[in-house]
């Protein structure tokens, strides 16, 4: 049977041998995962995933059935792992920038944010105030970005169409405002070590208002369609459920942790990029089931909204990047006319800057949760590790003790609710 | 009985099978449903709400390779990924056809590394390549439309 390209009739063995798709695991180690009696057939081992419509990506989970009832659920990761931790080593530290916008693609600021604000406390930098509060009206429509695919998504799997057009039809607001400072839809890298890549551009401020104007009706369009939707609450409230001790100990953060009743944010327990300045709430729930997850997520699209609105508002004038020209790029003008300024140019691109030898780590709050970048520099100018602290890796440990006694229908809804996304569990 | 009575005598219009067959064929193409990573978010805008893919006919995706003919591959294709991936494109049925989404997918992008097959074509084949990281919107309706195009210029005999 001839497909397009001869050469490609039959599977090459080159690229295919070298893995397969198998659990990579002994006969021994998968007899502690899964109940005795699925060696007895009692109980049935169903695949879910690779390729899964409600998977959120390329997420594979082992299931064991006993009838509907999901006994237990092996996850198997890796699918999507691409290196970018270990890519980082063979990069200057600018160049490292780009990489983090395809860890979690939902949110490519905060990954900016968590990786240059780690750089930056390894160089100990002050970063402008201007700077700092542009960070902030940005990392609140990335949340609110991230936030909407959630639901669009989540809701879709779950059974709600229209929800998904509705969300999608919002997002594209805020990727126009990405598109207008950064240039691009998705892979931003607007931040920079020191500041941002360059002043916000005239007509922003318009786009972000428009969104602040928009959004409360948009958001209570939501709500009529799901809060006390009776089909929506049947298959969320009192599914999923995880008590506040077993959120803590699988690390869990964000949303996901705040929806079983612990109050725990980055952004109020170690703020960062002046977030103390601004008034917000962290909206908490009670039960840890899926329902009370959508709730707090709900609640922070007003709480995003809040906090821009102050930005904007007492947004500062002055620099957008420090004043060091060991870090900061000279402004193109004076490459023209200032030999200094040439030679600066000419080392931060060849070269790079070089950053002090030490250890950091600084965290920010994503949508998904805790997303914190280590850095282990060496002195030179490409750090000696980078290792990211990836929320959904941490959410996602606790899928096989939410998801014990639930029905394999409520699997999707479960997934969903932790809000997870592969790029960022990969890596 | 309907259009014909009210237009009278339409007469025939006369083409070759191959033509006739690669017109259908293009326009009713279903797409898999399946997202590797950053590009599946750009293809999900693609037949969301602004873009809109069902003006071009290809907005029934399929969550099952077998009944899909079209296989979007929308991000960076893992060493892990790359077997699942081949099962996936044999498991479509002919005719089928594969669009390589963004860099990643075309080349191995910005991912030069161990992890990332260095472009999907080395393990089905491609017809169409879409370049952008992620490309937009625009760039992928524009890839379907050469994708439709190619199809209708294709020979029959060439999935005998």
């Amino acid at each position: 049977m001839p497909a397009n390209n001869p050469t490609l009739h039959e599977a090459p063995e080159s690229v295919l041998t070298e893995s397969n798709a198998q659990l990579d695991i002994t006969l021994e180690q998968l007899k502690k995962l899964v109940t005795p009696r699925a060696f007895t057939g009692e109980t049935m081992l169903l695949n879910m995933g690779p390729q899964h419509p409600s998977t959120h990506g390329v997420l594979r989970l082992l299931l064991e059935l006993d009838g509907e009832t999901i006994v237990s659920c092996i996850p198997d990761i890796g699918f999507l792992h691409t290196g970018i931790e270990k890519t980082h080593e063979g990069k200057t530290y600018s160049k490292g920038i780009p990489l983090t916008d395809r860890i979690d693609y939902l949110a490519p600021l905060s990954n900016n944010l968590a990786y240059v604000g780690c750089v930056e406390k390894l160089l100990d930098l002050e970063v402008p105030l201007r700077a700092q509060y542009i960070r902030v009206i940005l990392l609140e429509l990335t949340r609110m970005n991230s936030h909407l695919v959630w639901l669009g998504t989540h809701a879709l799997d779950i059974g709600a169409m229209s929800v998904f057009l509705y969300c999608m039809r919002e997002r594209e607001m805020i990727l126009d405002v990405y598109e207008l400072v950064a240039g691009a839809r998705m892979m931003t890298s607007y931040f920079r070590v020191g500041g941002l890549w360059r002043d916000i551009p005239p007509g922003f401020t318009d786009l972000v208002q428009k969104i602040l104007d928009v959004f409360p009706e948009r958001l209570l369009e939501y709500e009529k369609l799901l809060k006390d939707n009776p089909m929506w609450k049947e298959r969320t409230v009192g599914i999923g459920v995880i008590g506040k001790e077993d959120a803590i100990a699988y690390g869990m953060t964000g949303p996901s942790l705040r929806g079983s009743g612990v109050n725990y944010d980055v952004r109020k327990a170690y703020p960062y990029s002046s977030y103390d300045q601004f008034e917000f709430s962290v909206p908490v729930g009670s039960n840890g089931d899926v329902y009370d997850r959508y709730r707090c997520r709900m609640e922070e699209f007003h709480q995003s909204l809040k906090i821009i609105e102050q930005a904007m508002k007492r947004l500062p004038a002055g620099p957008v990047m420090v004043d060091n020209r060991k870090i900061a790029p000279p402004p193109k003008h004076e490459i023209a006319y200032s030999m200094e300024s040439l030679i600066h140019h000419f080392k931060l691109w060849t070269e790079g800057f070089s950053v002090p030898e030490g250890e950091a780590y600084f965290a920010v709050e994503s949508g998904k949760g805790e997303f914190g970048c280590y850095i282990s520099a060496n002195g030179g100018p490409k750090p000696r590790r980078v290792h990211f602290r990836a929320p959904s890796l941490c959410n996602l440990q606790a899928l096989p003790r939410m998801s014990r006694g639930c029905l394999i229908a409520d699997m999707v809804a479960i997934v969903g609710s932790i809000d997870i996304v592969l790029g960022e569990v990969d890596r | 009985m309907g259009l014909e009575q009210k237009l009278g005598d339409m007469g025939v219009v006369t083409t070759s099978l191959e033509k006739a067959v690669g017109w259908a064929r293009s326009n009713a193409i279903w797409p898999m449903l399946f997202g590797l990573a950053c590009c599946a978010i750009e293809m999900m805008s693609t037949q969301a709400s602004r873009y809109d893919l069902s003006r071009f006919g290809m907005e029934l995706m399929r969550a099952s390779p077998r009944q899909s003919d079209l296989m979007i591959v929308a991000g960076r294709v893992s060493r892990k990924m790359a077997p699942v991936l081949r099962t996936l494109y044999d498991q479509m049925p002919d005719p089928k056809w594969v669009i390589a989404m963004g860099d990643c997918a075309s080349c191995g992008g910005v991912f030069n590394n161990y992890a990332i097959v260095q472009g999907v074509d080395e393990i089905v084949p491609v017809d169409v390549y879409v370049a952008g990281c992620p490309p937009r919107p625009e760039t992928l309706i524009e890839g379907i439309l050469k994708l439709q195009d190619k199809i209708k210029q294709e020979p029959l005999k060439k999935w005998q």
